[in-house]
């Protein structure tokens, strides 16, 4: 594999060639008298990885579940494919094609992959679960996902393995014609191996045209599969643009301090910092 | 196809399986149920084996346990009276009552909840059917009786489940209440300490109540109802597997479909065999099947069809096993906690109504202790391979947990102790419960889904 930061292909860089699938203007977010998100302004263009980088309570969570519907925002503004949009519950990112997979993977231990990626929207014939048509449903998603290291769909998702249990959590948010899939942490609890297994399902994913946010604390991940990397500092976007435009070290510094070299982002196409 | 297991990829998934390198192949083997890997039947054995040795018997542990029971109850009663097809026909009967009121717990304990108070409710849902066909009195019809009963328990069940659901009192804390709440009614509806209320075969309104468990099938009718049976769960079965395999689905080998067709029809000769012996006196014939074996087995029926095959099951399952994934999945997790707590305490009725038949047709505060029921009824749904951690379960486990506890009550009742009697119906089905505990955490423990989660 090339080591580091993958160019996207000429065309999507900057991603202004296009309309980005979701785009947040001045976003702002608070809980209580605690303010968590600042005017966030971020595209999350189609076919590409965004890379949410940001430390620990810069707000990449709360961002994540505004855009998720698990919070609403305060004020702001989110386009889904142009069009300006209430985000008011999960169903509703849900009606949208947005999918979150969280780090804690949600997912039932005793039930067994196809029950788990059915978990809520079950097939049912005659007023029963149609548990064949779900099988070869999920069989059919997996293995154009190509994880194919399970031995069984049908066994319970205890018996898998951190990779595998991830893989599947990313099998089940994209079965359902999503177009944007947020990951949270994917790599957070994997080891080597199994962290390569889930950065290929990411890429996967791009290539078939989902827009795709990984939101995560490891770099060597982002760097491996973003195409554009945004950086939240406290609460404020310092940083957006094509993973070109970053290095380790600058992301580190803008994930620390909230600028890079003394100066604020610049990209190097067009103008898309932060207000 | 004789593919080895290990290199078997999922489902219909295309064959580019890569080596699996995540999992540790012990591990996962264990854990999967081997009906979805085994292409034959020596492969199932071993893969049972397997699954057994990590500590996932099952139902093993439950029918070993039968084993024991009976072969120790046999050496050590008088005459070796034990497995007389009298007393084996009295222990089907009793232990009927303990079936129902396991698989009603059952629904609660896949929650990853508790009801306490199984017991109470089921002889308040009995006394209940009980006083409303008495004549004088209401003199209603049996099956009127019988589903007000049931509703009523419903009710109550709907209660518990909404506290518990909605207010998130822990439902053994609040079912504790309803335990006591509910004994305390019993008395005063039953008329005081020394009230009874009872059916008889005579009245026309009372007879199907008082014959639910004291009817006897005729020998002839048990052998017929017997092959129906057999023949609906083979067919079942068999077209099942043949509808897998069309699909390109993975299926159970034929061999092992056709063991298990052969086991349910092996299991229902023996029971019709021991039902229709003589059981009476030279000059009195009694023989046939009592009406609570059918009885039984629709409930089962109906329970196993609910929990595995819809959604309200699935999502019972879920929340046993995952409650933040289930309302993460857009379950309505108090809806489904108050619909199981309702179906908990329906099921639980209609045990009270079959245990008032049980003794005769006669309800009094002697009837039964509510406390030794759901101490049994807990204790058989454990027994029998229901976790008390949630998620993991089958009503006929609580089906096989109750034929033992049934079989190990009566048997110390056979025993002439004395004044040990007593304590020792409590002793007993006590150690059993706390084994069965411990089997299901170190089986938790030993499958690893604790340290995952």
């Amino acid at each position: 594999m090339t080591e580091v930061n993958e160019a996207p292909e000429g065309a999507s860089s900057g991603g202004d060639a296009a309309e980005p699938l979701l785009k947040l203007r001045g976003i702002d977010k608070h809980f209580g008298p605690v303010q968590a998100l600042y005017g966030v302004d971020l595209d999350l263009p189609a076919g590409q990885v965004t890379g949410l980088c940001g430390d620990n309570g810069a707000g990449k969570s709360v961002l994540t579940r505004c855009i998720a519907g698990v919070h609403q925002v305060d004020h702001g503004q989110i386009y889904f494919e142009g069009r300006p949009v209430h985000i008011r519950s999960t169903r509703d990112a849900a009606a949208l094609g947005i999918e979150t997979v969280y780090q804690d993977l949600a997912l039932a231990d005793n039930l067994d992959i196809v029950q788990n990626m059915f978990l809520g929207r079950e097939r049912l014939r005659r007023g029963l679960l149609d548990e064949d048509s779900m099988e070869l449903q999920a069989a059919e998603t997996l293995s154009t996902l190509r994880v194919t290291t399970v031995r069984s769909i049908r066994q319970p998702v205890a018996s898998l393995s951190g990779g595998q249990r991830q893989s599947v959590a990313v099998a089940k948010a994209v079965m359902w014609n999503s177009k944007l899939v947020l990951l949270d942490e994917p790599t957070a609890a994997l080891g080597v191996v199994q962290t390569r297994v889930v950065l290929d399902l990411v890429e996967r994913l791009r290539d078939r045209g989902l827009a795709v946010m990984v939101i995560s604390h490891n770099l060597n991940d982002v760097f491996e599969v973003a195409d554009r990397i945004a950086v939240l500092y406290l609460g404020r976007m310092v940083a957006e643009g094509p993973a070109a435009d970053f290095d380790r070290q600058s992301v580190v510094e803008y994930m620390t301090t909230g600028s890079s070299g003394g100066r604020p982002f610049e990209p190097a196409g067009s103008a898309s910092g932060e207000g | 196809m004789t593919a080895d297991p290990a290199e078997t990829p999922a489902g219909t998934a295309d064959g580019t399986a890569v080596a699996d390198l995540t999992a540790a192949p012990e591990v996962a083997a264990a854990e999967v149920p081997p009906e979805l890997l085994a292409q034959s039947l020596g492969q199932y054995l071993r893969a049972w084996w397997l699954r057994v040795r990590s500590g996932n018997s099952g139902v093993l542990p439950v029918v070993l346990g039968m084993v024991v029971v009976a072969v120790a109850f046999e050496i050590v009663t008088p005459e070796h009276a034990f497995l007389r097809p009298s007393n084996l026909v009295y222990i089907f009967g009793l232990s009927t009552v303990y079936m129902v009121l396991a698989m009603a717990e059952t629904v609660v304990l896949l929650l990853g909840e508790i009801d306490l108070s199984v017991g109470a409710v089921a002889l308040f849902g009995g006394v209940i059917a009980f006083k409303l066909v008495q004549q004088p009195g209401p003199g209603w019809p049996w099956w009127a009786a019988m589903l007000a009963a049931l509703a009523c328990c419903g009710l109550i069940g709907a209660f518990t489940g909404t506290l518990t659901a909605r207010l998130k009192i822990p439902s053994f804390v609040v079912s504790l209440g309803m335990f006591l709440l509910f004994s305390g009614i019993l008395v005063v509806v039953l008329g005081g300490a020394n009230g009874t209320v009872s059916v008889s075969s005579s009245a026309p309104n009372q007879r199907v109540i008082y014959d639910l468990v004291q009817g006897l099938i005729a020998p002839i009718a048990s052998w017929v109802a017997l092959a129906v049976v057999v023949a609906a769960v083979g067919t079942a079965l068999w077209l099942r597997a043949a509808a897998r395999r069309r699909q390109g689905l993975v299926a159970p080998p034929a061999s092992l479909t056709a063991i298990r067709i052969a086991l349910v029809a092996l299991v229902g000769v023996a029971v019709v065999v021991i039902c229709t012996i003589n059981r009476g006196t030279p000059l009195v014939t009694v023989q046939g099947v009592p009406w609570v074996i059918p009885i039984v087995l629709v409930v089962l029926g109906v329970l196993t069809l609910l929990l595995q095959r819809t959604r309200f099951g699935r999502y019972v399952y879920a929340i046993g096993g995952n409650p933040e994934a289930a309302r993460r999945a857009g379950v309505s997790l108090a809806a489904i906690r108050t619909w199981a707590f309702a179906l908990c305490s329906a099921t639980a009725g209609l045990g009270g109504i079959l245990l008032g038949s049980f003794f005769f047709g006669e309800y009094s505060t002697n009837t039964a202790d509510p406390g030794q029921l759901v101490l049994y009824a807990v204790a058989a749904a454990v027994i029998g391979g229901v976790s008390l951690f949630g998620g993991r379960g089958k009503p006929v486990h609580g089906v096989l947990g109750g034929l033992l506890i049934g079989g190990i009550a009566y048997g110390v009742s056979l025993l002439s102790l004395g004044t040990l009697a007593t304590p020792l119906q409590y002793i007993v089905p006590g150690g059993v419960l706390i084994v069965a505990v411990l089997v299901d955490v170190l089986s938790r423990r030993g499958t690893g889904s604790v340290a995952r989660a």
